[in-house]
């Protein structure tokens, strides 16, 4: 078995029985992914291409979500977030949440979020 | 080597490679968070241009257009996320190395090599795109030295760019493993954690590419 751990129970303790890996998805899916990936990176680029747009009050906050759902699509399919172990999960949002609080807070105190909301 | 030596389980079942992998690549969201915050928090406050989005004319009455070429990054922004599916293609041609091939696109999709070499090119000609971006730059007179969005671009994009060079070196050192003697279901783990290293730098340029050449 290609995962077998030294363990004197090897089913109590296969990554199967922890759900390290459990089904990850196939080809097709991967192909779909790149599909939305580029259509929203298309979009993004479309959209700063439109003056009209990106003087509006909603440019920034359709980009930041378009950024967003990039970036949970990649690290749910192609990093395999989604289907791996819980653990794993928190070892990357922990830091993840811990760092964007640290910049929302550094934007607060220093950045262009102290002119919008004054001190 | 014997197929229990080469695992590294810990108390959890887990194996402990992949579970470094993930504190690595959440340690690296920090140190990205921090050059971002950095660029971010300096954005607009340069005293002498050239300036990302704007138009400055030097005291010297020197015009300086707008720096950023969104066009160009925008083709090297789908380049990398092109490399990451063939990341992922490479890490399920390993992972189904054994499985039979029936047709002529079960055997390119199980060809790892093939899909290593694409991830390794597409990586290559990302670092291409940020040398020629980066030298146009100089020549119109932006430097590290020249103002604080000088200074923050490119130790943002330097050390992204640093990151995706150690993949690329990572990269090849497995096409270098799949030549010698093939890589299998066995070596899955270590193609897993390069794929998931690259995939967080093809994560870090998602949110670069938005925050520094897209918002204005």
């Amino acid at each position: 078995m290609e995962h077998q751990p030294n363990h004197s129970d090897p089913a109590a303790t296969t990554p199967e029985a922890h759900g390290e890996e459990q089904h990850h998805p196939g080809w097709s899916t991967y192909w779909k992914v790149a599909l939305i990936l580029t259509l929203i990176t298309v979009a993004e680029v479309w959209a700063y291409y439109i003056p009209s747009f990106v003087a509006s009050r909603a440019f920034v906050p359709s980009l930041l979500i378009m950024s967003a759902v990039k970036f949970v699509i990649v690290v749910a399919f192609y990093m395999h977030l989604k289907y791996d172990h819980k653990l794993f999960r928190a070892l990357f949002t922990g830091p993840l949440l811990i760092a964007a609080l640290t910049l929302i807070s550094l934007l607060f105190l220093f950045g262009q979020l102290v002119a919008r909301f004054g001190r | 080597m014997s197929a229990p030596a080469a695992h590294h389980y810990t108390s959890t079942g887990l194996d402990s490679r992949k579970i470094a992998i993930w504190a690595f690549i959440g340690s690296e969201c920090m140190l990205f968070v921090s050059l971002i915050s950095t660029y971010l928090i300096y954005k607009g406050r340069s005293l002498v241009g050239p300036y990302p989005h704007d138009i400055y004319t030097s005291p010297s009455g020197e015009v300086f257009k707008p720096i950023l070429n969104i066009p160009v990054t925008s083709a090297s922004t789908f380049v990398l996320l092109m490399s990451s599916l063939f990341m992922v293609l490479a890490l399920s041609a390993v992972q189904n190395k054994n499985l039979p091939k029936r047709t002529r696109g079960d055997r390119i999709l199980g060809s790892s090599k093939l899909w290593l070499w694409g991830t390794a090119i597409a990586g290559t000609t990302f670092l291409a795109f940020q040398a020629y971006e980066f030298t146009s730059f100089v020549h119109e007179g932006l430097t590290i030295r020249t103002n604080l969005f000088g200074s923050s671009f490119f130790t943002l994009t330097g050390f992204h760019g640093a990151h995706v060079t150690a993949g690329v070196i990572w990269l090849v050192t497995l096409l270098a493993i799949d030549y010698r003697r093939g890589l299998g279901p066995a070596d899955a783990m270590n193609v897993d954690l390069a794929a998931l290293y690259w995939h967080f730098v093809d994560v870090v340029w998602i949110v670069i590419f938005t925050l520094i050449y897209l918002i204005q």
